[in-house]
């Protein structure tokens, strides 16, 4: 298997390219070690932090943005949304407050205060 | 049905003052227009100038009207407390063979009763405008000439003329006229019906189509696109008079002018267009209209470019309008071919069709109460602060700016979503209030329009259209 | 008239940190008027994450970073009005404000100008075609979707590939629309790397460079979008015209300082960032007016223009403190390869060290970037990588500003 890949830890984004198997990945291209990190764990175990709104039920038109308080599967990324649309909230919400718990070992918190 | 006296069919600026001249009498008036708003054709997007009437052919219904039609317009503006100004012209050659054109339409002029016309050297023409191109050789100076601004106009007349008990009816798509007894019965596409006594045609492009329709079409509309530009305020200032160029061997020219509002626009160019409604902009046009803008004023900034916009004229062949009782069909009026100078003419072109109907027996007898002058919708920005201040504590909407780039209130958008005639949809604000016709186009105060139309009109945000049925702004509610 | 020591005008990022510096350095008297109904500014609608790395140590999403500032300038007890719009500041610093309550006039000692930016609109970019709903400026889209909560189309095109139209990209995805392209006009994209990756690659959205909207369709709402290349001078190629179906095509196609009052004011004004000329403490050539932010110029990062605020607003306390002090300045320009540098002149003896700011012309590999006197190097650094929508930056020690003479010229070597 060999993939190819823009790393994006710095400005200067090298190509880096990603190669082996599962338990055994090589990475060239890398211009530093946070490069080859990245390289492997973007090929083993891609994550994202998925940032998305949700409808504050008892507040005339107000939207509360929230976030996943880690990052997850990449592949989980749809799922998660989905999981957020059909979510909505009450006021008074405060940064930080647990919206969804326990999405793919994390939870969806609030990232706004609405009063 | 509902029954009128007299149905005007088309609610641009002709439609709209015949609506405001007649709306002075005891008669029922339905103008019908098949936009979600008036002043939505021609009258939308076109120059916005007050023409001085040295340009139309001696002897002709063109050259008659425009003489009487100039006073006639700013007063009209004036009472309707619309954006005018009587700024003069210039109309410029460019060439020593050029110079006789200028001789020829000063003759011209003076035939056809024009004052306040002289004819002045490239220098003179320079001093009075001095960012004029050099390569100006002599120029007719026109004095009685201005601008004014077309919707608002058109706006401020239908809106007279409402308050005055004429009905208007929109969306109103004429698909049928049906010649009964005494009058009409005229259908719309949506299978709404109205009956009146006379009709008068005022439908700009589609005019012969409704020749047509009664069986009276002599004439064929030939739809002519002319694209413009609109700058920044910040090149307003180069210009203070209209600035036209002698027709040359590169076609009409395009003018140059300061609009009411500050902005400068350059524009139109003249191509033949398929309908009415071909009003996209093209590159190769734009670009015609930027190197002959720059032709008269070489140093416009382009760069400060806001918007671009194409009007269709709804010309016929003969070039002069046609305003008369149908020959064939009893009670209806044609009033087609209304391009330049229409906008000049609007009232005097008004005037001329309450002949018409009084020749063809229709009592005119003054209400008492009419009342012709119009609130102004823009006082708000000419107020002092301490008189703005007291608006204010009256009305604290006056004090909340929504759109940045032309300092309106929200007390403003809500005048117009609640005035006749009430603006509907994000367009007919904007041609109200001047929201989101600056800078930024409104990036930043649309949402907070559609919001308050929301309001107003009692429906949901995702029912706000940008022009009416099928423009929607949004797809769904999350 | 009310009176007030330092009056800031914009209550977003910028503001936020301007007047608590102000605070910080000893000026209690403190105010803030924004347009909007909560402070944050752009940032409440910027719901992704990426701010504040520099800044604050972590990674938070655009309203959390606002939020940060918003309590920092609660517990000061600054007072800050909202829903206020800013109409005029003159010269000698009298700030006219219009809001609910009527139009208010405050003498101010010293004003921070703090007023952001704008999008660029379609009609600035001229695309011929018809002019129906559903095209939008980015931002205007990422509001109506992230605060008001309406999605504003299904089948979408994006022009630009700036930072916003990226962000975008991933914004409609998420939400179930489809993107069917990101077209930029520049043979390069202006976004950040990372944004290209998480934001298209991770939806498979192509990136079309060199390529541009030529025309746009539809009567009432947008039907679609004819795209072509272009060539080297930004023409479009005829034969590479090509029709694709959409309802939405969303603008990202530059930011414009919003700088209406600073111009009405008299200040003097940049060609280039289309901001304000100001010295090392953000000051204007009007006294006692200092301007930060986006309105000053457009950054890349929040987190710089949090830094660059809190000068400004040091320099408006010192100012109401200390008065002018005026001496004499050293103008700093931008030459080759390097299209501006901030700020534009500084104070020929400055208490402490200078850093410079600047933007590339066009992408570049391995350059040095050498700040020069005559021949005397004030500042150099080696960058691995420069591109016009990353801002760089150079630091003039103290030392440095011994008997110095002419101008201070920036370059760009490529190495």
């Amino acid at each position: 298997m060999e993939r190819k890949l823009t790393c994006i830890i710095c400005p200067r984004g090298c190509q880096l390219t990603v190669s082996g198997e599962a338990d055994n990945l090589t990475v060239t291209g890398h211009a530093c070690p946070r490069g080859q990190v990245y390289g492997i764990n973007e090929v083993s175990n891609p994550v994202r932090t998925i940032t998305s709104i949700v409808r504050v039920a008892n507040r005339e038109d107000t939207m509360v943005s929230v976030k996943t308080a880690q990052p997850v599967p990449k592949g989980a990324i749809f799922e998660v949304m989905s999981l957020i649309r059909n979510t909505t909230v009450n006021a008074p919400v405060k940064i930080g407050d647990v919206i969804i718990d326990s999405v793919y070992g994390t939870q969806v918190i609030a990232t706004k205060n609405i009063d | 049905m509902e029954k009128f006296d007299i149905l005007i069919a088309g609610a641009g600026v002709t439609g709209g003052m015949i609506a405001r001249e007649l709306s002075r009498y005891q008669l029922t008036v339905c103008l019908l227009d098949k936009a979600n708003d008036v002043a939505t054709g021609a009258t939308k997007a076109n120059s916005g100038i007050v023409h001085g009437g040295y340009d139309p052919e001696p002897g002709t219904l063109k050259a008659q009207l425009n003489a009487s039609g100039v006073e006639l317009l700013f007063e009209a503006a004036k009472q309707l407390n619309v954006p005018h100004k009587r700024n003069g012209s210039m109309v410029c050659a460019f060439a020593q063979e050029e110079n006789h054109i200028i001789d020829q339409l000063y003759e011209r002029g003076l035939e056809n009763g024009i004052e306040g016309l002289s004819v002045i050297t490239g220098d003179q023409a320079r001093e009075l405008e001095p960012e004029l191109s050099d390569k100006v050789t002599k120029a007719l100076l026109v004095t009685n000439s201005g601008i004014v601004c077309p919707y608002e106009l058109t706006i401020a007349a239908v809106g007279n003329a409402m308050d005055n008990g004429v009905e208007l009816k929109r969306n109103f798509a004429i698909s049928d006229i049906a010649k009964i007894g005494e009058g009409f019965v005229v259908s719309a596409a949506d299978g709404r019906k109205v009956q009146g006594k006379y009709l008068i045609n005022c439908a700009g492009s589609f005019a012969d189509d409704l020749a047509a329709m009664v069986g009276d079409k002599f004439y064929q509309i030939i739809p002519r696109a002319g694209e413009y530009m609109l700058l920044d305020k910040a090149e307003g200032v180069r210009v203070s008079r209209t600035i036209f160029q002698t027709p040359g061997k590169e076609g009409k020219g395009i003018l140059v002018t300061p609009t009411n509002h500050g902005n400068l626009l350059t524009g139109p160019t003249a191509t033949e267009v398929e309908h009415g409604e071909s009003t996209e902009t093209t590159g190769a046009q734009l670009a015609y209209v930027q190197r002959m803008g720059a032709k008269s004023v070489p140093g416009v900034n382009f760069r400060q470019v806001i918007t671009s916009f194409t009007g269709v004229r709804a010309s016929v062949a003969g070039g002069d309008f046609i305003i008369k009782m149908s020959d064939k069909v009893d009670g209806f009026v044609h009033v087609a071919g209304i391009d330049s100078p229409g906008l000049t003419c609007c009232v005097s072109i008004a005037k001329y069709v309450l002949d018409i109907l009084k020749n063809a027996g229709v009592q005119l007898t003054e209400k008492e109460n009419w009342n012709g002058t119009r609130e102004d919708m823009h006082a708000f920005a000419k107020m002092s602060i301490e008189e703005k201040n007291e608006v204010i504590k009256n009305n604290p909407s006056y004090g909340k700016i929504i759109c940045r780039c032309e300092t309106v209130t929200e007390g403003e958008i809500i005048a117009a979503i609640t005035k006749n005639p009430v603006a509907l949809d994000i367009d007919g604000v904007k041609r109200r209030t001047r929201s989101g016709m600056g800078r930024c186009q409104g990036g930043f105060c649309s949402s907070y329009v559609m919001k308050l139309i929301a309001q107003h009109t009692g429906t949901d945000m995702t029912d706000v259209t940008k022009n009416g049925a099928g423009s929607y702004m949004l797809t769904e509610k999350m | 008239m009310l009176n007030h020591d330092i009056v800031i005008v914009g209550g977003g990022p910028a503001g936020m940190a301007a007047a608590v510096a102000a605070y910080d350095n000893g000026v209690k008297d403190v105010v803030i008027l924004d347009r909007d109904d909560d402070l944050g500014g752009i940032l409440r609608q910027c719901i992704h994450n990426g701010f504040g790395l520099h800044k604050l140590g972590e990674e938070l999403t655009g309203p959390e970073y606002a939020a940060v500032y918003k309590a920092k300038v609660e517990e000061r007890g600054i007072t800050v009005y909202k829903n206020t719009m800013v109409l005029d500041v003159s010269k000698d610093r009298v700030v006219t404000a219009t809001n609910r309550d009527g139009i208010m006039q405050i003498q101010a000692k010293a004003v921070v100008l703090a007023m952001g930016c704008r999008e660029r609109s379609r009609g600035a970019l001229n695309t011929p075609g018809t002019r129906p709903a559903g095209v939008y400026s980015a931002g205007t889209a990422q509001k109506l979707i992230n605060c008001e909560g309406y999605m504003v189309g299904k089948k979408v095109v994006i022009l630009g590939s700036g930072d916003i139209g990226l962000i975008m990209a991933r914004r409609m995805s998420l939400e179930g629309a489809k993107v069917e392209a990101v077209c930029e006009i520049m043979p390069y994209s202006g976004g950040l790397t990372r944004n290209i990756v998480q934001c298209l690659e991770d939806f498979d959205i192509p990136l079309y460079l060199s390529t541009t909207v030529a025309q746009i369709h539809g009567q009432k709402r947008l039907e679609g979008v004819t795209i072509a290349q272009v060539d080297e001078n930004r023409n479009v190629i005829e034969e590479t015209k090509r029709f694709i179906e959409c309802d939405t095509l969303l603008l990202s196609v530059g930011l414009i300082p919003e700088n209406e009052l600073t111009v009405q004011a008299g200040i003097s004004m940049d060609r280039i960032t289309s901001g304000a000329m100001v010295d090392e403490n953000c000051e204007t050539d009007a006294e006692g007016i200092f301007a930060c932010g986006n309105v000053l110029h457009v950054h890349d990062l929040v987190d710089y223009v949090s830094d660059e605020a809190e000068r400004a607003g040091k320099g408006a306390a010192n100012y109401v403190k200390n008065g002018s002090n005026k001496t004499e300045y050293i103008p700093v320009k931008a030459v080759g390869g390097v299209r501006y540098v901030m700020p534009q002149h500084i104070h020929a003896q400055p208490g402490e060290e200078v850093s410079l700011f600047m933007r590339v012309g066009q992408p570049y590999g391995k350059v040095r970037l050498t700040a020069k006197c005559g021949d005397k190097v004030m500042a150099q650094a080696v960058k691995l990588k420069v591109a016009p929508g990353e801002m760089e930056k150079l630091v003039i020690k103290t030392d440095k500003f011994a008997d110095l003479t002419g101008e201070i010229t920036v370059t760009l070597e490529e190495m």
